[in-house]
């Protein structure tokens, strides 16, 4: 039955890509705006001067609920690989059981109880030990991402490991920790974050500037936010280039396919914009704008590189592995590629001008900005999606890049209907959730609120 | 001891942590509606555990984490098997993290009194299905020769594995009815210790029938002696009797002692049944996973006994330290409780 075997196999995967995308929607802000929030009570520590503690409460109060929902639907991914693959867990458990474990005894207990202490701590301990459990809260996020992304690696490009009786074994620790996918996955990743809570506290600063509200205080707020987003955007776009060299090494099929490149080129120009050309019946685009030169700089770090093209990676994995079509779906692939690529360009000229406007003084006047300002708070989740999308589809047909298909790696035991189940479930939860704290987090963001640090409540929970 | 028992042992430890701390946020959970009589005594409640239940709940994460590293096959076996009882556990677990967060976000009656019952909910549903789950790794579950499980949803309930879960329900409101006539006062204190004197003798015949009921499990369905598993099964109902006795003398501390025992003596009754099995198949005995044949290679096993023997003692000292922290009693000092006294204070 091979129609409905791939049906369970798309039903898992629609749900896995669900379920992590959400997930991901929050792990991101509470990486960066955890940091961010951190410096303010160091500042209001070091200063003394009250404004930083009420923006320490404002942007805490926005951390944490959001950070509520990322430790929630971060559960269900865990409980996921069993449900759903059952037959990749056992054979990958092994190796990528490893880092999860660690992570949660290691990173999430940090990051659980750490911020806990935080949360009811504030007249309890000591101001510097008060601010001490939150920078080792955020130590603890940074840690858990970077586990998650050494298992998640390890899927990309499997290191320290060997095959016995056909499950993975690991060989070695520092091999699967020291994966140079995982470190430059991780540093992506964390500059990902601080975009998400630069660019996003900018757009709350920006809105309260376009009411005239508390205009004094979100300034600091305000310059705080550009001090990290315009080099950290920046530095994203580097840091962007330098990954997709790795995944060119590690993944050529992924790089040729977010190209649509079909024939190998020496050297390759980067296209910017494509109509047709996602198809081998029809591989030249009908209309394109391409730099020349680029996309072999991007993918080689040089500019008269050779990127092997579609056509040819197909030959060559059809006689490593046998018959069968070892292409992800160029249409995808490629516009996810431009999606987050074109977004990170974006968001560092928002960033670019925001801090220009701030050193003219113009930054609390300039009100086309703080409306530009305010859209972009869109950008880094269209951005992380995109980028998630483009490294988890661009690694198909394979769960584990070489090693296991992900059309044999789901529950064999789990049916249609119980998926469809789940899948209406998650679907269902999720929307209220996303709702709810959509409505939250605007409620607390809002110009109108009360703003003196007697009316503030203490961030989140004093029940 | 080898690697494998060793790793079998580690898991119960992390199943009996997250049962003993996570139990008495449960309990305080389900006796949400019922001890205060006003919002101020509702937020005393929430207040005693807010600031540890999430570190509570990680030693679960790290369970199921665990079992992924040093058993994937009992990792895979039992997530892709209990499907709809673990899709249930999600639902109950994701209502009540954010019943926590977003409870007092807002002043709206309505608005509380929705997430108050999601975390009452949230917590029976958990620790219902939690009894059941894992009495069915006793009892036996239909297991196919590649070790997938092939039997329904409705399996997984017998009469056996229903007693565990509301076992576990009976233990855990008990425990922390317990907890709460240590972290209480005043009126709330004096409900709590009557919550725990009305609980304690349903808990002690609840728990003592599901954990002599275990012991004949072991016998019948896991080809085990009466001995071990009748040893920590003894040491859970003498545990649970002692602390119903203390509850009634009015020794609270050594209460809330002794229920924690009693919890940590059902985990091991259970672990201790299903040794050397880690997920009884039944009716194919055959088809059963042990600790052998489920378990990881032996380098993973000694890279994450390294991480484990490093990590464990730090958690431990590091959450006791919180509990330290808030050992202070909640609702009536004036530093807590009141939402007004916790945003001013940094201030001034």
């Amino acid at each position: 039955m091979p129609v409905l075997a791939s049906t369970v196999v798309d039903l898992a995967r629609l749900q896995f890509a669900t379920t992590s995308i959400y997930h991901f929607l929050f792990v991101p802000l509470t990486l960066g705006l955890g940091p961010l929030v951190a410096v303010m009570q160091t500042l209001w520590l070091r200063t003394k001067d009250e404004r930083w503690l009420r923006l320490t409460k404002f942007f805490g109060t926005l951390f944490l609920i959001n950070f509520a929902i990322g430790v929630a639907t971060g559960l269900v991914q865990e409980f996921e690989f069993g449900m759903n693959w059952s037959v990749y867990s056992r054979f990958v458990g092994n190796v990528f059981g490893a880092p999860l474990a660690i992570e949660g005894l290691a990173a999430f207990m940090l990051e659980s109880t750490f911020l806990g202490l935080w949360i009811f701590g504030w007249n309890r301990l000591s101001p510097r030990l008060h601010l001490a459990t939150l920078w080792i809260a955020v130590l603890g996020t940074w840690l858990s991402a970077y586990f998650i992304l050494v298992a998640n690696s390890w899927m990309q490009h499997p290191v320290g490991y060997k095959i016995v009786n056909g499950e993975a074994q690991l060989t070695s620790v520092w091999a699967l920790l020291s994966n140079g996918f995982a470190l430059r996955a991780f540093l992506h990743t964390i500059l990902a974050g601080l975009i998400f809570g630069s660019t996003i506290m900018l757009g709350v600063c920006c809105w309260h500037f376009l009411r005239g509200r508390q205009v004094e205080l979100f300034r600091k707020a305000a310059m705080l936010a550009l001090i990290v987003a315009v080099p950290v955007t920046l530095l994203q776009l580097i840091v962007g280039n330098r990954f997709g060299e790795a995944v060119t090494s590690a993944q050529s099929m992924k790089i040729a396919a977010s190209e649509a490149q079909w024939n190998t080129c020496q050297p390759c120009g980067f296209s910017l914009f494509q109509i047709g050309g996602f198809t081998k019946s029809d591989p030249t685009p009908s209309f394109s704008i391409t730099i020349p030169k680029l996309l072999s700089y991007m993918a080689t770090g040089s500019f008269s590189g050779q990127v092997q093209g579609l056509n040819q990676l197909q030959r060559q994995e059809r006689v490593k592995y046998g018959p069968g079509n070892y292409m992800p779906n160029i249409r995808v692939i490629y516009w996810a590629m431009r999606v987050m690529a074109f977004a990170g360009v974006l968001m560092f000229l928002v960033a670019a001008l925001g801090a220009w406007l701030y050193r003219k003084g113009k930054l609390e006047r300039a009100r086309w900005f703080q409306r530009t300002a305010i859209a972009t708070i869109a950008l880094p989740y269209i951005a992380a999606t995109a980028g998630w999308i483009l490294t988890e589809m661009g690694r198909q047909p394979w769960i584990v890049q070489g090693l296991l298909l992900t059309s044999k790696a789901n529950s064999p035991n789990v049916s249609t209907t119980w998926l469809g189940i789940s899948l209406a479930f998650f679907i269902t939860l999720y929307v209220v959730l996303g709702i709810v704290d959509f409505v939250l987090m605007r409620r607390y963001a809002r110009p109108d609120r009360p703003t003196t640090s007697e009316e503030l409540p203490a961030p989140a929970v004093t029940y | 001891m080898n690697l494998e028992n060793f790793w079998f042992v580690l898991i119960a430890v992390l199943w009996g942590g997250y049962f003993v701390l996570e139990g008495f946020d449960f309990g305080v959970g389900m006796l949400l509606p019922f001890l205060p009589r006003d919002e101020d005594e509702r937020n005393a409640m929430f207040e005693s555990i807010g600031p540890v239940w999430d570190g509570n709940e990680v030693w679960l994460v790290v369970a199921g984490g665990a079992t992924f590293a040093a058993f994937p096959a009992w990792y895979g076996t039992m997530f892709s098997g209990f499907y709809l009882a673990l899709l249930l556990i999600l639902f109950f677990l994701i209502i009540r993290v954010v019943s926590f967060e977003w409870r007092d976000k807002s002043k709206s009656p309505g608005w509380r009194r929705v997430w108050m019952w999601a975390n009452t909910v949230g917590s029976i549903g958990i620790a219902l299905i939690w009894g059941i789950g894992l009495s069915n790794l006793l009892s036996g579950v239909p297991l196919d020769s590649s070790g997938n499980y092939i039997g329904g949803f409705w399996n997984l309930f017998t009469g056996y594995t229903v007693l565990g879960g509301i076992a576990f329900v009976a233990v855990f409101a008990f425990h922390g009815a317990n907890y709460l006539t240590l972290r209480t006062v005043g009126d709330l204190f004096e409900r709590s210790r009557r919550a725990a004197r009305r609980l304690a003798i349903p808990a002690v015949a609840v728990g003592a029938g599901y954990l002599i009921w275990t012991v004949v499990v072991a016998v019948d369905q896991n080809d085990k002696d009466v001995f071990p598993p009748v040893l920590p099964a003894a040491l859970a109902i003498a545990a649970f009797v002692l602390a119903a006795a203390c509850v009634y003398l009015g020794r609270n501390g050594l209460g809330f002692t002794l229920s924690a025992v009693g919890t940590l003596g059902v985990v091991a009754t259970l672990f201790t049944s299903l040794y050397p099995r880690v997920m009884v198949s039944s009716p194919d005995f055959a088809n059963s996973l042990t600790v052998q044949n489920a378990s990881s290679a032996h380098y993973t096993l000694a890279v994450m006994s390294v991480v484990a023997a490093i990590c464990v003692p730090l958690v431990l000292l590091y959450q006791a330290w919180t509990y330290h922290v808030f050992r202070a009693r909640v609702g009536g000092d004036g530093l807590s409780g009141s939402p007004e006294a916790s945003a001013d204070s940094p201030a001034t």
